[in-house]
């Protein structure tokens, strides 16, 4: 034997090395009918630990202080060797993060990647994205410009809109009357925690996803169908080794996405506004609101939904439910669709016009939350709001009413 | 990043070689290897240049210039010069005098170990035989050394004492020109540092304007 | 293909801008950061004529000597008056509280004014002041209405007066008019003001210029890097297809 077989052999009878490379990687099946959508999720890993490293770096110059936190970012920024690129990495890196989960999440839904087996692989995605959300809302006021105080201040807001306990759990959160120092230094503690957590939910994620297999365009359960392949008489036969042939793949997707990403980075990094908005060059000034606050853009649909429900009886509270049931309407999606087939692929021409103008809905809420409101922009947030919940909570019914097609035994290229 | 090994031996691989090009395959792989590392490499650099001394760092660590015009003989007086203590002693005209009758009780009394400026490296170690420079940290574990002018001081050793330093931590002795005395824990003599004189009464500590 | 449209307009959705909500058109800044000669000149406006009230307390005069293609001995004597060490920030002396009983309000650090603001506004703003004589310091301007700073510039500019059309409530601008020259031409003050945007802008974001420079060779990199990748990609698909 090589030294090299030597040194595994030592290893895998002390722990499962080449038991996990095989389970999980050469000797992990899946379906060969990939496409431009499958390469999000191995990008969404390689964007958290980006951000993790730029994030650690990042906190070595950092002063969680109310005094010091805007001049730490600027003294990054242009006093530490290449801290400009580690910076802007990371600001990039929360929209880009988004970018890849709200495609990944909407490759899902397409294709019917919720759907059972996989209803417990969809809901630890969304609880992913939900404690993804709470690290970017905690990060975005650690700058602490303009936007980053009265962003916070204003979803904070939210939480004293609660009757009863709101007052007090908002003083809680913030630990001050107003943002304040203190509530900086706890926010600063729980971005650094949060990210961690997220590392844990993604494994726990991909534990869930080896155990029940990728679904794929076609919808179809490659575990079902026939088996043997080139590689293995006892595999799907829609099956391929998940390495080399879709780590060889992701590599390529992981090259496209990293010129886009670099293109930023290097040449757009404020990119128009979205990803570093211009007021956020501003300290942050208590006694001074900028004239115009919307939150960053992977916010905004669901801050529309927030201004699009009136108040009742004086309370802002029923826009604030709205706003979390938006969200957590995500976690039910694997009990709404009654539909007999999976992928968007044979579903009826009903389903294909409602998702396409779901997408098109999100758009135009994320487009009315960064603008200011008018009556028509109101309007226009509240029929978007409606449809947005319609398109979940009336999903038992039009699914199944919708024509399907059958769907094929193969899966197809 | 993946690791693109492929395992021929494990069995993972029942499908036959034929019609592949493994010429090609392996080629391709190393190339993309190749490149991919050199990436990675590449985006390592900005990591570590990250914990270089930060401009401000710099900023604070540039030299700094000691106004020694009021500074009389036998005196000594401190600059921080990087953070770090830096030493200027006056030494009188029997100092000088005693340096040279130390060299069989010091380590390194010629400073053959480059703990100074090549412009140093005399029986004095300065520029000016009379003002020592030095930067008082320890040589052996970084405390600062006390000074001890007081030629002939009991709890020094009494006669043999010509003055010079000591320091509290580890017992470790030096003389006035910063030579450290031999069978002590400190390994060498003080770090002189680079200064020039930019007039008769002032010292810039930190830089010697390319006179090394 | 349709699926594809899709991504790419979700893509593109931080793209589109916010619409113009300003009350006054702002003339574009064509400002030149690769020109080190006119940053040079914008250098000794800010010094002699911003620095004094504002700071611009993360720019180091160092690295404006490294950047803008000057000796230290140069910076040293031409624009550094506050202070004598070189790697110190442009700070100045003047108290923040004492400041705000003269103008009203502190006048803000201006190392990032134009990330906060944009090139152009500055630019507008630089040459929008008017005589307005309600106010305190007899000056006005259109881009910053009742703004708190005096008109610095008058010697370089002279005094200019805007036209407005319309009633006290619905006032339109329609222009300036010079009414009193100062040493230099309406065009020569323009192209101060260019010089000094571009100065404000560099020091907005000194690393700019290199950061493009840079961004090149790492684009050039990761498409080699991409077409290998696809290659590779390719020849072992070929056990698939």
């Amino acid at each position: 034997m090589s030294m090299m077989s030597n040194v595994v052999d030592w290893i895998d009878r002390r722990y499962p090395m080449t038991q996990v490379w095989n389970e999980h990687l050469a000797q992990y099946y899946a379906p060969k009918n990939f496409n431009f959508w499958y390469y999000m999720g191995s990008l969404a890993m390689l964007v958290l630990v980006m951000q993790i490293v730029t994030g650690v770096w990042l906190a070595m110059s950092y002063k969680p202080d109310a005094e010091l936190a805007f001049g730490s970012v600027e003294y990054i920024m242009r006093d530490v060797e290449w801290g400009w690129l580690i910076r802007y990495m990371h600001s990039t890196g929360a929209s880009a993060f988004f970018v890849v989960i709200y495609l990944h999440m909407f490759r899902g839904l397409m294709y019917g990647s919720y759907r059972e087996p996989r209803e417990l692989l969809w809901i630890i995605g969304v609880l992913i994205y939900v404690v993804m959300m709470a690290t970017a809302f905690m990060g975005y006021l650690l700058p602490w410009g303009q936007m980053s105080y009265w962003g916070a201040q204003v979803i904070v807001n939210l939480f004293s809109a609660v009757p009863v306990i709101g007052p007090d759990l908002g003083v809680w959160i913030r630990g001050d009357y107003v943002i304040s120092d203190v509530t900086l230094n706890r926010f600063f503690a729980l971005h650094f925690l949060l990210p961690f957590i997220l590392a844990a939910l993604v494994f726990v994620h991909i534990v869930a996803l080896h155990k029940v297999g990728s679904n794929n365009p076609d919808g179809i359960e490659i575990k079902k169908g026939p088996k043997g392949n080139r590689w293995s008489e006892t595999a799907p036969a829609d099956g391929i080794p998940f390495h080399p042939y879709y780590s060889v793949k992701d590599i390529v997707g992981v090259a496209g996405f990293l010129f886009l990403f670099a293109a930023v980075v290097f040449f757009a990094p404020e990119m128009g506004g979205f990803f570093i908005e211009y007021p956020n060059f501003e300290p942050a000034n208590p006694l001074k609101t900028p004239e115009h606050i919307a939150p960053v853009w992977y916010f905004t649909p669901f801050y529309a939904i927030l201004r699009a429900v009136p108040s009742v009886a004086g309370s802002a509270f029923p826009g604030v439910v709205a706003m979390f049931a938006s969200i957590l309407v995500l976690f039910f999606l694997p009990w709404l669709d009654k539909s007999p087939v999976k992928s968007v692929r044979y579903k009826g021409t009903l389903y294909k016009v409602l998702l396409g103008l779901f997408v098109i809905d999100f758009i135009m809420l994320g487009y009315l939350g960064v603008k200011p409101t008018t009556d028509l922009y109101k309007f226009m947030a509240q029929v978007g709001t409606i449809y947005y919940f319609a398109f979940f909570l009336a999903m038992p019914w039009y699914s199944k009413m919708d024509k399907t097609k059958p769907v094929p035994e193969r899966v197809t290229q | 990043m993946l690791t693109l090994t492929v395992q021929p031996t494990r069995g993972v691989f029942l499908m036959s070689t034929d019609g592949v090009d493994l010429k090609k395959r392996r080629t391709l792989t190393a190339a993309t290897s190749v490149v991919g590392a050199v990436g990675v490499g590449f985006f390592a650099v900005p990591f570590l240049k990250a914990w270089n001394p930060s401009e401000k760092a710099k900023a604070a660590g540039a030299p700094v210039e000691a106004d020694i015009g009021k500074l009389e003989p036998g005196q000594m007086m401190r600059v921080k010069w990087r953070g770090k203590p830096v030493w200027i002693v006056h030494r009188t005209e029997r100092n000088l005098a005693d340096l040279s009758s130390m060299d069989s009780s010091l380590a390194d009394p010629a400073s053959d170990v480059p703990q100074q400026p090549e412009y140093c490296k005399n029986p004095t170690r300065s520029i000016k035989a009379p003002y020592l420079v030095a930067v008082g940290i320890c040589t052996h574990l970084g405390c600062s050394p006390t000074y001890r002018p007081d030629i002939g001081a009991a709890d020094m050793g009494g006669e043999a004492w010509k003055g010079g330093f000591f320091c509290p931590c580890h017992g470790s002795k030096f003389d006035l020109a910063g030579r450290v005395y031999s069978g002590m824990p400190a390994p060498t003599n003080l770090e002189i540092p680079p200064h020039q004189y930019l007039s008769d009464a002032v010292i810039l500590v930190g830089e010697d304007g390319g006179a090394a | 293909m349709k699926k594809l449209i899709i991504a790419l307009v979700m893509a593109a959705m931080p793209m589109l801008g916010f619409a113009a909500g300003g009350k006054v058109q702002l003339n574009h800044a064509d400002i030149d950061l690769t020109d080190q000669e006119s940053l040079q000149r914008g250098a000794r406006l800010f010094v002699n004529y911003c620095l004094n009230c504002h700071s611009a307390k993360y720019q180091r005069y160092n690295r404006m000597a490294r950047d803008l293609g000057m000796t230290e001995d140069e910076v040293k004597e031409n624009l550094m008056f506050a202070t004598d060490k070189i790697g110190d920030t442009m700070n100045i002396a003047m108290p923040e509280a004492q400041a705000a009983k003269w103008f009203g309000t502190a006048p803000p650090d201006l190392s990032v004014i134009t990330r906060a603001r944009g090139s152009d506004w500055v630019y507008t703003y630089l040459t929008s002041f008017y005589i307005d004589e309600k106010r305190p310091f007899g000056v006005n301007n259109t881009v910053f209405p009742d703004v708190g700073m005096p008109h610095v510039m008058w010697k370089l500019q002279g005094f200019q007066k805007a036209n407005f059309s319309g009633d006290e409530d619905h006032r339109v601008f329609e222009g300036f008019e010079l009414v009193e020259p100062g040493e230099m031409s309406a065009e020569e003050f323009d192209a101060a003001m260019l010089d000094l945007t571009a100065f404000m802008t560099y020091v907005g974001d000194p690393i700019q210029v290199e950061r493009h420079r840079i961004g090149v060779w790492v684009l050039i990199f990761i498409a080699i890097f991409f077409v290998l990748a696809y290659l590779l990609k390719k020849e072992y698909w070929k056990d698939v297809h």
